[in-house]
């Protein structure tokens, strides 16, 4: 290498600078430097990788945590297939920056005007906008708030980020799981940069968790009541009483009880439900694709 | 995906365990095999359907015991949530390898979990084996107590087994009498939600069994998962059931294909129903949510 490109260098830079005067430069030497220069690249751990961003509005931080809570994960994530370039505390980078994936943690407070602007903001800059836990989904425990708190007495109207952004991708529960976050990087990653087959694996695995997005942002244990039992589809599986952070739920008589005085909105009952959704094509490949997750994450 | 599932092997099978037989509903081979997985490591404790205060209602319990996993032995023909203590057990009961014992809907839920774990944290890669039974429907305790004591006229507590098979629905009573009624009259009393179940024999677990296909008191095994297998050879090698060729047993793997593809046609049907089963203003179909669609 060090003995070839002096001598085509000079040859090459008096070409590309006349460029568009002289055209046609010889075709040999052009394909020779490309050749190079395409393995250089390669060769940096950051060409392929996609950039992710968390956008922190009005939430707890635990969404943020639960990414960092992959340990050792997160550090093969981000080695291997997503640059990290926009998070509170953990990347020193001050305005929203052009992302592929924007991970938007908490509601909005529409009495804030920099979180209005800087969703927007998010949303113009990213590919994908993604409600990451529920107070960004559905509202969550933000959803009690009547303001008079210490210390923004005035801040009181919080919604969920869909009133204000179009958002791509839901990811519930209060907080959503590491391993979720990181099977929808993975995918993510797949279906940005990968070949046909794992662009169709992505895409079949993240359908659903698009269309609950696009089901609306209210959420509560109450969906168990209007969308699984009043619709006939309960068969009393003991999921939404097991998968609930708060422990709202108990299975009387194999169906389950909400106790509505606990249940803070989350949405994770609903969407762990095997009669929310149960997509075959991705689940009858269950074991394929838990072990290339696992491959992916070694 | 075939009617039966993708499988490795069908196998018919029955513990070699006397103690087991005695509490099993057929061959025995659930609790054999937790109770294998337990003594070698594989698990380090099962969810099953234990016992509870009422006669035949069932209670999700963590066993980490043969003697808690004999507790919980047979069929009790009503819903247990096990998937409740899913979480639970990788929490308070602390436990790294988890055994779990579901019917399909519960093994899809539990393939659910792990590929789309939304609130359930941590527990994706604990679950160590998922054990699968036939299941044609499920009914609610209520409905169970409507069908043994108004139409067979005996009272829970004194009942000491429930069986179905051969069109019938059997309850024997601790002194001796058997009561019977014709299964077709269960129907009414079945839960809406296993209407639109689409799988029979577990077509997800690692390995499933029933009773449908193998002669009374052997059971019909489908090894299907890499983690299955490798129990399933390992109990072989120990000794723990005796078995025989699906091809050498009446009635064989003929019947168990036809059942399948009974609930799974007529299950069918009743899904696409529910997409025109309403009325819209403009005279066309208005349909009910179906979750192999969107959520």
């Amino acid at each position: 290498m060090p003995g070839k490109s002096p001598e085509s260098r000079p040859e090459v830079k008096p070409a590309a600078s006349e460029l568009q005067t002289k055209p046609a430069v010889k075709p040999s030497d052009v394909i020779v430097n490309e050749k190079v220069e395409v393995v250089q690249k390669e060769e940096k751990p950051v060409a392929e990788k996609i950039s992710i961003g968390e956008l922190h509005l009005s939430g707890c931080t635990g969404c943020l945590v639960t990414l960092a809570d992959n340990y050792e994960g997160l550090f093969k994530l981000l080695d291997d297939y997503a640059d990290l370039v926009y998070a509170l505390t953990l990347v020193d980078v001050r305005h929203v920056p052009e992302m592929d994936v924007c991970l938007v943690e908490g509601s909005c407070c529409l009495d804030d005007k920099l979180s209005v602007e800087e969703l927007k903001e998010a949303r113009a800059k990213s590919k994908v906008l993604v409600a990451y836990g529920a107070c960004a989904a559905y509202g969550n425990i933000t959803r009690f708030c009547r303001g008079g708190q210490w210390n923004q007495p005035g801040h009181e109207s919080y919604v969920p980020i869909s009133e204000v952004v179009d958002v791509d991708l839901f990811l519930p529960s209060c907080p959503p799981c590491p391993q979720a976050i990181r099977n929808v990087a993975v995918m993510a990653y797949l279906l940005l940069k990968g070949n046909d087959e794992q662009k169709n694996l992505a895409t079949a695995y993240l359908t659903p968790l698009m269309q609950l997005a696009q089901r609306g942002n209210e959420a509560c244990g109450c969906d168990l009541m209007y969308d699984v039992i009043n619709q006939g589809l309960c068969m009393g599986c003991g999921t939404c009483a097991g998968t609930c952070p708060v422990r709202a739920i108990t299975m009387e008589y194999g169906k389950p009880n909400v106790n509505r005085d606990l249940c803070i909105k989350c949405g994770a009952c609903y969407a762990q439900c095997p009669r929310s959704w149960f997509n075959f094509d991705v689940m009858n490949n269950y074991e394929g694709i838990m072990d290339a997750i696992k491959g992916a994450m070694q | 995906m075939d009617v039966l599932g993708n499988y490795k092997s069908a196998i018919s099978a029955r513990s070699t365990d006397g103690e087991i037989l005695k509490k099993s509903q057929d061959g025995g081979i659930i609790t054999t095999l937790f109770a294998y997985a337990l003594e070698e490591g594989i698990i380090d404790g099962a969810i099953v359907a234990g016992p509870s205060d009422e006669p035949w209602k069932p209670e999700p319990m963590v066993a980490t015991t043969k003697a808690e996993l004999l507790a919980a032995a047979g069929t009790r023909y009503n819903i247990s949530p096990n998937l409740y203590l899913i979480k639970e057990a990788t929490r308070s009961y602390g436990l790294d390898r988890v055994g779990i014992v579901g019917v399909p809907c519960q093994i899809q839920a539990v393939r659910k979990v792990q590929l789309y774990p939304i609130g359930m944290r941590d527990v994706d890669d604990k679950i160590a084996l998922a054990l699968g039974i036939y299941c044609m429907e499920n009914l609610s305790y209520q409905a169970l107590e409507a069908i043994v004591e108004d139409h067979c006229n005996q009272k829970m507590e004194s009942v000491k087994k429930m069986d179905i098979g051969k069109g019938k629905f059997t309850v024997y009573t601790e002194r001796g009498a058997v009561s019977q009624m014709p299964l077709k009259l269960i129907h009414k009393y079945v839960q809406p939600g296993c209407h639109v179940c689409l799988d029979y024999v577990a077509n997800l677990a690692d390995i499933s069994s029933g009773s449908v296909g193998s002669p009374d008191g052997w059971s019909t095994v489908f090894v299907r998962s890499m983690k299955g297998n490798a129990v399933w050879d390992g109990a072989m090698a120990a000794g723990l059931f005796e078995t025989k060729p699906m091809d050498q047993v009446k009635p064989g793997l003929d019947l168990v294909k036809k059942l399948a593809t009974e609930k799974i046609t007529k299950n069918q049907k009743n899904v696409d129903a529910r997409k025109t089963v309403g009325l819209k203003a403009d005279g066309t179909p208005k349909g009910l949510r179906n979750p192999y669609e969107s959520p």
